[in-house]
């Protein structure tokens, strides 16, 4: 990689977001009723290590792909701070913000709608390298066929379409291509779940043989909790467009401290801890509410089991309750103990 | 297998398709049998021939380009392959209903989700149009859609996924089928709300007694939900088992695959994470599988016999079958 150093020197973060918010304007239904305010993302904050995976959990509507993408500046960012590499994204323009969008590339989740059909693999690698003028003109097709080598691919199937790949070539391709421009920080937008479970694998295998390679850092959005505890180093839980919990894989999966983190969790089926009877398990009742204008007090609240009426009034702030472990919830008291432990506790 | 004759049995279901590359094989020699109120898997990954075996229980094949070549599906003794197209009228959404992967696409925009489930029942019970909403009213209710009177009058488009699909098994279970095929019921739904349709499934079976045949990706939700699991692998069976064996000891290498490279949750997260245990390879275009075993050329103990036999369903235990050269001469290796 390119071995530069952090401008802001000290601490080894390559992307600080700070406050973001991002609100999309609803056209109002009529004359006399208002257009609501979408709050796709509503106020987070998260740091990522350098050549670590930040993981950003949570069900559709959670606006984890909103916050992936308002990092890279594709989606409008309405208020808050984006540093990427020390340098401030959000008001970056026109050519600093092209020179910047280099070190961010992405994957995504839609290998098939992802490719464009009509050009070859190769130019679809290339492309990214011709347009932010990597390299040298005549050293990119050198380049092509080594990141064909280093995703799995032969190099004598760079002169063929997207149709002729499997799904996963094709997430492959995906791969090299967002590889070709050298980026530091790659978002890796649900990059598996299209995939069936044999493939996924085997990406989620080169996804971090190339972190290790090249030293890369990855912002990795996924709903498959599995896959999350697999891949990420840290992780952040989303529900309804903030951060209700945030910490190192080991203490959210061992000890989750929001309600809604442990709902996650004892909702996914699994192979391994097949029917342990009614096992504590905890239901959710109903579906996430609509991000359009959201209940004030805690956004939770709502779907919580352990909700109390200061929980529907006032909104819990995101504060550190173990070292390094963050949580928003009102019930997680100074004892650190969580809602559902208390729960469990007092019925045992 | 106890002595009652089982509510579905299908045996030696052959299926193929005519494309441009050659004929494909999509089921080679599937069965099964299920008694009521039991729930069995299907597992696989895509173009396994997991849906097909539901569309030919169905006798939903597309023909042309697809053919039912031989084999039959008996339900409660009757083979529907030989049934009128009549009689399968009838028996679709009476006998044997289906909910769909996609809630969002199978149900119809323009009809309110009262007059649809109400369809079902006015089609196949002759309810009137006012009996049979009450009936769609308490189906809702059912599977716990809060105020249901209201809702029925509602459309597809203003409840969640969540919702639909709840709304598509009030609808399958309107007319109490005995066996329900739920193809990838809960692939598109968040985890919260697949825990919340898994459950309600359990609990109408309960109730009703309803068989369930519950085609999935999904290792994890076959595990919660099915007593029983076959794998399915380029359109054969190549392992069936109760489903705490297969979790437990899977024996044939695919499964053995199918389970190891899915990066399971744990409860206490190790803190070296080893990579994952990769099947290599992709699934065969089923134009052209050989005669030896289809896994063979991705399977790391493939032999020569492999490559030049298809093995046949072995006894590797009781009431467990794996169709694999290794479990050959001992029987239960």
């Amino acid at each position: 990689m390119s071995g530069r150093q952090p401008p802001g020197g000290g601490a080894d973060y390559l992307l600080e977001v700070r406050d973001l918010k991002v609100y999309f304007r609803l056209p109002r239904r009529n004359m006399l009723t208002p257009g609501g305010t979408v709050h796709a993302v509503d106020g987070i904050g998260y740091r990522v290590r350098r050549g670590t995976t930040f993981g950003i959990v949570g069900e559709s509507g959670s606006g984890k792909t909103t916050a992936a993408l308002a990092a890279m500046r594709l989606a409008p960012v309405t208020s808050g701070s984006i540093r990427l590499d020390g340098v401030e994204m959000t008001t970056l323009g026109g050519d600093a913000l092209r020179e910047m969008r280099r070190k961010i590339q992405i994957v995504f989740q839609d290998p098939y709608s992802s490719l464009n059909p009509r050009m070859r693999a190769g130019a679809i690698v290339r492309e990214p390298m011709d347009l932010m003028e990597v390299g040298e003109p005549g050293e990119r097709d050198a380049r092509v066929a080594e990141l064909f080598g280093r995703v799995g691919l032969r190099p004598e199937q760079e002169a063929l379409f997207p149709h002729q790949f499997s799904g996963g070539q094709r997430q492959r391709i995906g791969v090299a291509r967002a590889l070709a421009t050298q980026p530091e920080l790659i978002v890796c937008d649900e990059p598996v779940s299209a995939l069936d479970v044999a493939i996924q694998a085997q990406i989620l295998n080169l996804l971090r043989e190339l972190q290790d390679g090249f030293g890369l850092t990855y912002l990795f959005i996924s709903h498959d909790l599995g896959v999350v505890q697999h891949i990420c180093d840290d992780i952040a839980v989303m529900y309804l467009g903030e951060i209700v919990e945030q910490s190192d894989r080991i203490s959210l999966f061992t000890r989750p401290l929001h309600p809604y983190t442990w709902a996650l969790i004892s909702a996914v089926p699994s192979a391994r801890r097949r029917r342990s009877g009614a096992d504590g398990r905890v239901r959710l009742q109903g579906d996430p509410p609509n991000p359009i204008d959201p209940p004030p007090g805690c956004r939770f609240a709502p779907r919580c089991p352990f909700a109390v009426e200061r929980c529907r009034r006032e909104k819990p702030a995101l504060r550190e309750a173990r070292k390094g472990h963050l949580v928003s919830c009102h019930l997680v008291g100074d004892d650190c103990v969580p809602p559902h432990a208390a729960a469990a506790g007092s019925a045992a | 297998m106890n002595a009652a004759a089982p509510l579905l049995e299908v045996e030696g279901l052959e299926v193929e398709f005519s494309t441009r590359q050659g004929t494909a094989r999509v089921l080679d020699g599937v069965a099964l049998s299920l008694e009521p109120g039991r729930t069995l898997g299907i597992v696989g990954e895509s173009g396994c021939g997991k849906s097909m075996t539901a569309l030919s229980i169905m006798r939903l094949v597309p023909e042309p380009p697809g053919r039912i070549g031989a084999g039959a599906v008996r339900l409660n003794g009757e083979d529907l392959l030989q049934a009128s197209e009549k009689r399968m009228r009838e028996v679709r959404g009476k006998d044997i209903s289906m909910i769909f992967q996609e809630p969002m696409t199978s149900l119809n925009p323009v009809y309110s989700i009262g007059d649809q489930i109400a369809e079902t029942v006015r089609l196949h019970e002759g309810l009137s149009r006012r009996e049979s909403l009450e009936w769609a009213i308490e189906m809702l209710k059912a599977v716990h859609i809060p105020a249901a009177e209201r809702r029925v009058r509602e459309f597809p488009h203003q409840m969640s996924g969540g919702m639909r699909q709840r709304v598509m098994i009030a609808m399958a279970l309107a007319c109490r089928p005995s066996v329900l095929i739920a193809d990838e019921p809960t692939t598109a739904l968040d985890v919260t709300v697949q825990a919340q349709v898994f459950d309600l499934l359990k609990e109408l079976q309960e109730k009703t007694g309803t068989a369930i045949v519950l085609i999935s990706h999904d290792m994890g939700a076959i595990a919660e939900m099915a007593d029983r699991v076959m794998v399915m692998y380029a359109g054969r069976i190549v392992e069936e088992a109760a489903t705490e064996e297969i979790l437990e000891s899977p024996r044939h290498p695919y499964t053995r695959g199918l389970i190891a490279c899915v990066p399971h949750m744990e409860e206490k997260p190790p803190p070296e994470r080893a990579a994952l245990t990769e099947i290599p390879g992709v699934v065969p275009a089923l134009t052209d599988i050989g005669a030896g075993c289809a896994f063979a050329p991705r399977c790391a103990r493939a032999t020569d016999l492999c490559r030049r036999a298809a093995p046949p369903s072995f006894e590797t235990g009781e009431d467990r079958r794996t169709a694999c050269w290794l479990y050959g001469e001992a029987g239960a290796a």
